[in-house]
Order: structure tokens, then C-alpha cells, then sequence
């Protein structure tokens, strides 16, 4: 967490416009952004401000309209989709809003999906994923289909899919937006844990002031840009 | 390599989630293999119908049978061939013979008008006058009822389809045809081959019946060997005494079913143009809105770093199972309505009726699955591009 160590995230001067019909939507503008290992950062932001936009930006799921964006050292604005796609893979576990399972499959095939795209052999993948499930307490709901679980179990099944890989990045959106108090926050409690004790580097988006208090660091987006940004 | 391992484990691993979901969009799974069975179904039908004719004309002939017809005739209605004439063509090298002589057949037919039993209008029917050999030369006449006529006499025999498909002429009936009366005595198959939709007389009681004097329309001869033909058709074509043409059975028969086969598979294929028309709209419908319903999750895929490659893959394998599905069903509907499926048409090359039976045949099977596949991949191939092509953040922000 100290600020001498080079940041694990890098976002210089980016900008994200869309264009809606004849309309551009400048949605982020000479944007800067730092994020230091182990850090677990929560962004907030009124609705509409970007703050998906800039956590997708930072996960490689879209691209900036201008500037840079680097994680890890890596120039993640530069590389080609197919490249972005195995750099994912490699580092950076997502945690939606609505958990995002696959409803056919168990939760253990729903940890397994991530672990498809690397040379674990089956042995291999059985093993992490017994240890992912283990890590957010629902080892003995492996066998359970998304439905037969709660909200709040359906949300440690993806955080179980975004750790399964041992990324060097979670990116949460709004991963309590759909959870009542309690549940959300167990799951606070789980990434706060996740952040202390395995050192995982987080950035949460949130429109919970309660929720953002877990987080080590606050930032505000609003009209685009970091306005303000004090530690927590 | 190991890229390539891992495009496959991908592929794999994103079509067995595809094919799993099937069963919680079985409604419209459903229609598009219905769809898809429903195009099978007509276009191997109405093929089974040339398939049947071609294959009732084709067996008929085999390579050791030869027809001589005059010069310049394609076919027995035009041709005309005299005592004299037979006789020297029976003397012909290369013609098999048994203990009564060259197994030669001279022959001539009368096109007849009888009710069909199915309608009761009149059609026509070949009534055919031939020589004793004419047994030994075709080699497959079976008497199934009755016996065979005697020469001299107005009697005939009937082919089995011809008895099946045309009012009157059950074993023991007569048939009165203008002056004439004639007396069914038997009733033959000839191993499915156009004789069978044939009535059969001698051709000595023919001749003056229907005022012919003494000529023929053709001579039917059973080559020793079918490598014979050509000694055959030498002789025949070299002698300055024979204005005739020799043709091989066998082609004689494919030339004259090509019409007829033709315009039927023509027809057929446009119907079936019309059908997939509609089950690919169908197919492309269930495929969008199944990779529609999936737009999140395919989305989610996507973040957690599968490729569009796999994405568009394992939407069209989805897509060619659902159309086998279909192919299969449709197919083995047809084979299960239309094949035997017996029924008569005209022959418009010799204007007499011939029955045949509905053939589905493996090669017509596997056409139309073939087709089945090709409407698949048509309709996936378009979801799946699009499904690959939605950027992820556009998708995920879909719920
Ligand atoms: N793919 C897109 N195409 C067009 N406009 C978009 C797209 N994605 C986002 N926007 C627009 O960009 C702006 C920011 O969207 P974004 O989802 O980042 O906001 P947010 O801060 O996450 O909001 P919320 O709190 O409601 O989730 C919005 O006005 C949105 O309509
Ligand atoms: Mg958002």
C-alpha cells in the first residue's frame, strides 16, 4: 500500500466519448488515475457519471477514446482484442452487479469457467476451485444451481469465479447494489478480507456511502473527471 | 499449438454450455427443428417420386437386354420393323439361344384406354403383343396368378402394378376393347419394372386385331454376355439389308425417364427453395433471440476472456445440431410416409402410364441433410456474428 511502490494501475489523460446518433457523449475527460498494489479503492459517483465506463476501461473491456491506460506495466490500450481477451483471463476478476452466473451450471462449474482458459489440467482446476469455494464459505454449496442459491450466495459464487484465477485485479461493480443490508455485508466483509489477508488490489464502484467506508481509499467521479479523492 | 488447444477447449467448453441450455428454450428450439423437419420432409418426398420413377425405368433394363428399333426411332411407338426384317436380326451374333432357338422376342403395343381404380378415369395402358421367347429374353416374368396365356388365343396376362392400379383386370375377367374381348389368365411381376405396369398378349392374336398385318415395333434379345453388345450392333448396323438401330436395355431405358425424372427433381427443388425460405427465416429467428436471451451471458463469457472465434463457432455448432435434428426427423417422416409409397404416372416419352413406387433412397437421405445443415448454418451464422461482434460493454449493460 505504500505510495513509493510504482502503481499497479495507470490510467493518463483519458478520455471516453460515445456517440449516440449524431450526439457525442463525453462521458470521461483528462481523466488521471492511480491505483497502488493492495490497495482496495471504492469509487462513487452519481448515476451516470462513468464509473462503469472507467472500471471497464481499467478491465479491458473497452477502449479509451484517448490517453493511457496501463496495468502492471502492461499498455492495455495498445493490444489487440485477442490479446485483451487472454490478458483478462490472466488478470483481472469481475464481480457484477447481478452476479452474471451461467444458470445451467453449478456453482462449481460457474468457478471452473475462468480456469477453461488456462493449461490447468482437470485434477488442477477441481483443486482451485475447492479453495475459491472454501475462501468465500460456500464449499458445501458446490453442487448447488444458481437458483437454489440466495442473492448474497449467488455473489460469493462470482467472487469465487473473479479469485479463482488468482488475478492481480477485482474489479467490482456495484457488487452489493442488488443485496439487502446483511448480505451486502457479508460480502463487504469477504473483500475486505480478500484485500487484508491475501493481499488482492480492489476498485469497487458503489453508490453506498456504508459500503464505501470498507474500502482504504475514496474517489469521486463526477462530469467526468476525479473531483475529489481524501483518504477514507 | 498450445493457442490452438486452448481455441478448442474454448470451442468445446462454450458449445456444450450452448447445447445445455437448449432445454430452457425448447419452444423455439423446437419450431426451428420443426421447421426445419417440415422442408426435409417435402423436398426428400417429392424427390422419393423421381427417385421411384427413375430407379422403376433404370432396373427395367438390364446391360444383356438390347432393343432394336428402325433407324431413326427413339422409341417403339415411332418404330416400325418387318417380317423379313426380324428375321435377320434374330439370326444376328452375340444373341443368347436355348433349346427353341435365339432367345429374340418380336414384339409390337397398343396404347389402351382403362378406368383406374383410384379415379375412375381412363388412362392408358400399354397392351403389348410378344413372341414366345419373350419369357427367356427378359428373364424375370414371374406368373403369380393364374398361368400364361395360350398362343392363338385372346387371352392376356397383367402386369401386377398395371392389375393394381386400373379397374378390371382381376384374374378371370374380360376386358372388351373395341371388337375385341380379351381374357385375363394370369397376373405377373417382373422384379418392379415398367412390364409390370404392361398387359401382355401373343402377338400373333395382336397383329390382326388392331390391323398391323404382319409387322412389328421392336425385337427384345438377350445378349450371350453383356460384352457381347457390340458384335451385335455390328452386325446389325454393317448389313445393307437392316435399317436399325440397336440399343443396349439398360440406356434405353435411363434416356427415357430423363424427362420425366428431370421435371419432377425440378419442381421438387423448387418447392423446397420456397420451404427453406421460410425455415430459414425460422431457424434465423431462433437463433437470434436464443443468442438474444444469452446476450448477458455470452457477454460474460467474453469479460472472463473467452474469444469471438469460439463465441461464433459454438453458436453455429448449436445451430448445425439443432438442423441435423431436423434433417433427421424430416427424413426419416419421409421415409416412413413416402418410401413403397406405390402410384402410377405417364410416361410422356412413351405416353403409357407407369407405376413405380416412392423411393427414398441413402444418397436422397443424405442430400437433404445436407440442405437441412446448409439452412442451419445460414441461419447461425449471422446471430453468431453478431453475438461476437457486440462490444462487452455494451452487452453487460443488457439485463
Ligand atoms: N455503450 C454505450 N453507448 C452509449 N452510451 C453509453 C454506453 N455506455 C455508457 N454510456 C453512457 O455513458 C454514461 C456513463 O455510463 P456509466 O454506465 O459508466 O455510468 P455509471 O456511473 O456506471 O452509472 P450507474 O451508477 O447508473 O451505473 C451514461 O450517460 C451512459 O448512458
Ligand atoms: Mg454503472
Amino acid at each position: 500500500m505504500s505510495e513509493s511502490q510504482p502503481p499497479l494501475v495507470r490510467v493518463r489523460g483519458v478520455d471516453k466519448v460515445y456517440h449516440r446518433g449524431s450526439e457525442d457523449i463525453h462521458v470521461l475527460l483528462n481523466l488521471d488515475l492511480d491505483v497502488h498494489p493492495g490497495e482496495f479503492l471504492a469509487l462513487m459517483g452519481p448515476s451516470g457519471s462513468g464509473k462503469s465506463t472507467l472500471l471497464n476501461l481499467i478491465g479491458g473491456l473497452d477502449r479509451p477514446s484517448q490517453g493511457t491506460i496501463e496495468i502492471g506495466g502492461e499498455r492495455i490500450d495498445e493490444i489487440s482484442s485477442r490479446q485483451l481477451a487472454a490478458w483478462r483471463a490472466r488478470h483481472v476478476g469481475f464481480v457484477f452487479q447481478f452476479y452474471n452466473l451461467m444458470p445451467v451450471m453449478n456453482a462449481e462449474r460457474n468457478v471452473e469457467l475462468p480456469l477453461l482458459l488456462t493449461h490447468l489440467n482437470r485434477g488442477e482446476r477441481r483443486q482451485h476451485v475447492e479453495t475459491a469455494l472454501h475462501v468465500v464459505g460456500l464449499a458445501d454449496r458446490s453442487r448447488h444451481h444458481p437458483r437454489q442459491l440466495s442473492g448474497g450466495e449467488q455473489q460469493r459464487v462470482g467472487i469465487a469465479r473473479a479469485i479463482v484465477t488468482d488475478p492481480t485485479l477485482l474489479l467490482c461493480d456495484e457488487p452489493t447494489g442488488d443485496l439487502d443490508r446483511k448480505s451486502g455485508d457479508e460480502i463487504l466483509g469477504l473483500l475486505q478480507a480478500l484485500n487484508r489477508e491475501q493481499g488482492k488490489t480492489i476498485i469497487m464502484v458503489t453508490h453506498d456511502p456504508h459500503a464505501a467506508q470498507r474500502a482504504s481509499r475514496i474517489v469521486y467521479l463526477e462530469k467526468g473527471q476525479l473531483v475529489s479523492e481524501r483518504p477514507s | 499449438m498450445n493457442g490452438l488447444i486452448n481455441w478448442f477447449v474454448q470451442v468445446t467448453s462454450l458449445t456444450a454450455f450452448n447445447l445445455r441450455t437448449i432445454p430452457e428454450r425448447r419452444g423455439s428450439a423446437l419450431s426451428s427443428v420443426i421447421g426445419i423437419a417440415g422442408v426435409v420432409l417435402v423436398l426428400v418426398g417429392v424427390l422419393s417420386v423421381a427417385s421411384g420413377f427413375r430407379r422403376a425405368m433404370v432396373s427395367s433394363g438390364s446391360p444383356s437386354e438390347a432393343i432394336v428399333l428402325r433407324s431413326g426411332s427413339d422409341s417403339e411407338m415411332t418404330s416400325g420393323l418387318g417380317r423379313d426384317e426380324v428375321r435377320v436380326i434374330e439370326d444376328a451374333p452375340g444373341i443368347a439361344r436355348d433349346a427353341s432357338g435365339p432367345l429374340a422376342s418380336a414384339e409390337l403395343f397398343v396404347i389402351i384406354n382403362l378406368p383406374k381404380r383410384s379415379t375412375g378415369t381412363d388412362a392408358n395402358v400399354s397392351l403389348r403383343g410378344i413372341s414366345p421367347a419373350a419369357y427367356a429374353v427378359r428373364g424375370n416374368v414371374r406368373i403369380v396368378a393364374g398361368r400364361r396365356f395360350t398362343p392363338g388365343r385372346n387371352e392376356v396376362i397383367v402386369g401386377a402394378a398395371a392389375a393394381g392400379q386400373f379397374a378390371g383386370l382381376d384374374l378371370g375377367q374380360d376386358i372388351r376393347i373395341g371388337q375385341n374381348d380379351w381374357h385375363v389368365v394370369g397376373i405377373f411381376t417382373a422384379n418392379g419394372d415398367v412390364s409390370e405396369s404392361e398387359i401382355w398378349t401373343d402377338a400373333s392374336v395382336l397383329q390382326p386385331a388392331y390391323h398391323r398385318g404382319d409387322t412389328f415395333q421392336s425385337v427384345y434379345v438377350r445378349l450371350a454376355s453383356p460384352g457381347d453388345f457390340k458384335a451385335f450392333k455390328d452386325s446389325l448396323t454393317t448389313n445393307p439389308q437392316l435399317n436399325v438401330t440397336p440399343v443396349r436395355l439398360s440406356d434405353f431405358y435411363a434416356e427415357h425417364s430423363t424427362v420425366v425424372t428431370e421435371f419432377i427433381q425440378r419442381i421438387g427443388v423448387v418447392i423446397a427453395l420456397l420451404m427453406a425460405l421460410g425455415a430459414l427465416f425460422g431457424a434465423l429467428n431462433t437463433m437470434y433471440s436464443a443468442v438474444a436471451a444469452r446476450t448477458r451471458e455470452i457477454a460474460t463469457l467474453r469479460a472472463l476472456g473467452f474469444g469471438s472465434g469460439p463465441v461464433i463457432v459454438s453458436v453455429l455448432v448449436e445451430s448445425l445440431a439443432l438442423a441435423l435434428v431436423g434433417g433427421v426427423v424430416g427424413g426419416v417422416a419421409a421415409y416412413l410416409a413416402f418410401n413403397g409409397h406405390k402410384t402410377s404416372t405417364i410416361n410422356w416419352q412413351t405416353f403409357s402410364q407407369v407405376a413405380f413406387s416412392f423411393a427414398v433412397t441413402p444418397g436422397l437421405l443424405a442430400r437433404a441433410i445436407v440442405f437441412a445443415m446448409t439452412i442451419g448454418l445460414v441461419g447461425g451464422l449471422f446471430p453468431a456474428l453478431r453475438a461476437a461482434r457486440t462490444p462487452i460493454a455494451t452487452a453487460l449493460r443488457e439485463v
